[in-house]
């Protein structure tokens, strides 16, 4: 009689954890997927026309990118200095940077509010060339940047410190100037970390909710006053009920699905070079 | 020419001090110490990757203690080579170049007279990833050596080699060297490719030079008990190797022939580990074919291990372990026998 020789008989411990990991996938899965099979196709095309839903999406999707590009652009210096140098008080500063992430988000925007409110320091000092940032877009910016930088600049951070310094230091022996061992060894070489870490982070910053709502509820965009969608779906809550709420819910979680799925792929994609 | 003088370095809790170092155009330099005694974090601050405390270096002539590595001329090569990963082998030859600002055609000119010389233009298209360790060190010195650099800087280069593409690179880096006639300074750990390679070689341990001279000069004349521990417990010699009658190589190394197995003619060193050595205090016959009586001239007790000096002459140091040395009862001015096997004698 055969056996076959790769089946081993699980042991408790193996079906109890079996068991309870697919407990939290359920819970994971259950009501993200119950939530888009629920509106029919044509329901979710209405609601994707509907002027107010569609402009919010946009204005999500377009504050999220202009968050994670400014995100880019401040948070990789700061990533590069955290994994290449040592200095006092390090440990403190990389523990703050994680900060927004772990405060009350409707917390997080009072405090921006103190910041970037007109009569305060940045409020006054942008107000001078003209970017109010309570109720507008600048302001929806700001608070998505706030909550989502840390997931930028902890990956960037973790994505250079795998870069060998010294393919930078025989990079600089061979005549590199430290802009160019930056642009053409170190970036190149930790591109793929900061890439998953720019993704989380417009992830991040397109579901933000609470920092939003304080610092800019409503903003005018594309020639009316709109709010992003995670603060759609929720005035559709308060205001129309939960049959108003679901269609713009699974529309939302679907655009960020796809978006998600695009990213990872390009991702992947720049896997094949080594 | 690259001096310097009073050199003092931290990096970490490491600290380098007072380092002078002189060494000359076209010169094969080795750095010689045991691991952690700062020969890359000297290398590197030659390299300008720390900032110097402390006194000056100067190539040629020309003062590049405040200089930036990239305008010192002078490039390292590492022990695990560190390609640059996400480029080709071509692109790697062309890095240094690149960052020059030279011409498209200069660069392609140059790429191919050095992947001549070091043999790897079959490799140029090829990625770091897919090269064996051997391909991966000669397109280093590629990369390194394309740029012209007044000085050559290796940081144990040969270490992660296997033994066989070993003593293949060390023959090459000698010719390369003889080839293009570039200023190297090479760290190393190992003593054979200290003597093998260098024209002089500087010992250092714990962030100190203690001993600059000819690999004759560290064997024959150390300064220190710390340089004689390290040349003691080599027993390195040199001569002339023969064929002699039958299958057998010889080496005369003043005093006594030498059996040995190698492919190598004429003048070479050979080296026995003091632990492949048996030391009898009752003479042992014929059991191998180097075996020698000589009387001990010294003691020298390590704790569980105990080094004998034996005058053949020459000497050989042998090392007994405790117990075995008690069971023998050896002391200065006896005579004993000792022996070792062909294999054990590893010629260089």
């Amino acid at each position: 009689m055969f056996r076959s020789r790769s089946w081993v008989r699980p042991d408790t411990m193996a079906i109890v954890f079996i068991l309870l990991s697919l407990l939290i996938l359920f819970f994971i899965f259950a009501p993200i997927i119950k939530t888009v099979v629920s509106s029919s196709p044509g329901t979710l095309w209405d609601t994707l026309l509907d002027d107010s839903v569609y402009s919010s999406i946009m204005l999500t999707v377009w504050a999220g990118l202009l968050a994670t590009l400014i995100g880019l652009a401040l948070g990789v210096p700061l990533a590069y200095l955290l994994a290449r140098r040592q200095f006092w008080g390090k440990g403190f500063l990389e523990a703050l940077i994680d900060v927004p992430i772990v405060i009350p988000h409707s917390a997080a925007g009072i405090a921006l509010l103190f910041v970037f409110g007109r009569q305060f320091l940045l409020g006054k000092l942008f107000g001078h060339v003209g970017i109010t940032f309570v109720d507008s877009l600048a302001g929806v910016v700001i608070a998505m940047i706030f909550v989502s930088v840390p997931f930028l600049i902890d990956s960037a951070r973790d994505a250079f410190k795998t870069v060998d310094v010294r393919l930078e230091n025989v990079a600089r022996t061979l005549g590199a100037s430290p802009w160019r061992t930056f642009s053409r060894v170190s970036l190149p070489l930790a591109w793929r970390g900061i890439f998953s870490g720019s993704v989380m982070m417009w992830a991040r910053a397109m579901s933000e909710f609470g920092a939003v709502l304080i610092l800019a509820y409503y903003v005018p965009f594309l020639g009316g006053s709109q709010t992003v969608a995670p603060i759609l779906v929720a005035d559709r809550f308060a205001g129309f009920g939960l049959d108003y709420a679901r269609p713009v819910a699974a529309l939302v979680i679907l655009v960020s699905l796809v978006m998600f799925l695009l990213l990872r792929i390009v991702a992947l994609r720049g896997n094949k070079h080594d | 020419m690259i001096k310097v003088s009073h050199l003092k370095v931290q990096v970490g809790n490491f600290l380098l001090q007072d380092v002078n170092l002189d060494v000359d155009s076209g010169e094969y330099f080795i750095v010689l110490g045991p691991t952690g005694a700062g020969k890359t974090v000297l290398l590197e601050a030659i390299a300008g990757l720390y900032p110097i405390l402390e006194g000056a270096i100067t190539i040629n002539g020309r003062d590049v203690t405040r200089l930036g590595p990239e305008k010192r001329g002078i490039v390292i090569v590492y022990q695990d080579q560190a390609l640059f990963p996400h480029l080709s082998v071509a692109e790697n030859v062309a890095f240094g170049l690149k960052s020059k600002r030279y011409s498209r055609s200069e660069i392609a000119t140059k790429i191919t007279d050095i992947a001549e010389v070091l043999g790897v233009a079959d490799l140029l298209r090829r990625r770091p990833a897919t090269l064996s360790g051997g391909e991966k060190q000669k397109v280093a010195l590629a990369r390194a050596l394309v740029t012209e650099p007044e000085a050559l800087l290796l940081d144990e280069p040969l270490s992660a080699l296997d033994p066989q593409t070993k003593e293949r690179m060390q023959r090459e880096l000698m010719e390369i060297h003889r080839r293009l006639g570039v200023s190297v300074i090479h760290v190393t750990h190992d003593f054979e490719e200290a003597i093998t390679l260098g024209d002089r070689v500087a010992v250092v341990n714990q962030g100190e030079i203690v001993q600059v001279g000819t690999p004759g000069d560290i064997l024959r004349r150390p300064k220190s008990e710390f340089v004689a521990n390290f040349a003691l417990s080599q027993n390195v010699f040199s001569g002339e190797a023969k064929d002699d009658y039958g299958n057998n190589v010889t080496i005369d190394i003043g005093g006594v022939q030498l059996v040995v197995m190698t492919a190598l003619r004429g003048m070479v060193h050979v080296s026995v580990r003091p632990e492949d050595i048996f030391i009898s205090g009752t003479p042992l016959g014929s059991i191998e074919q180097n075996t020698f009586d000589g009387v001990i001239t010294e003691v020298v007790d390590r704790g569980s291990v105990i080094y004998v000096r034996v005058n053949v002459p020459p000497d050989f140091v042998c090392l007994a372990t405790r117990q075995s040395f008690g069971e023998l009862s050896l002391s200065k001015g006896e005579r004993v026998w000792i022996a070792f096997k062909t294999s054990a004698a590893h010629v260089f």
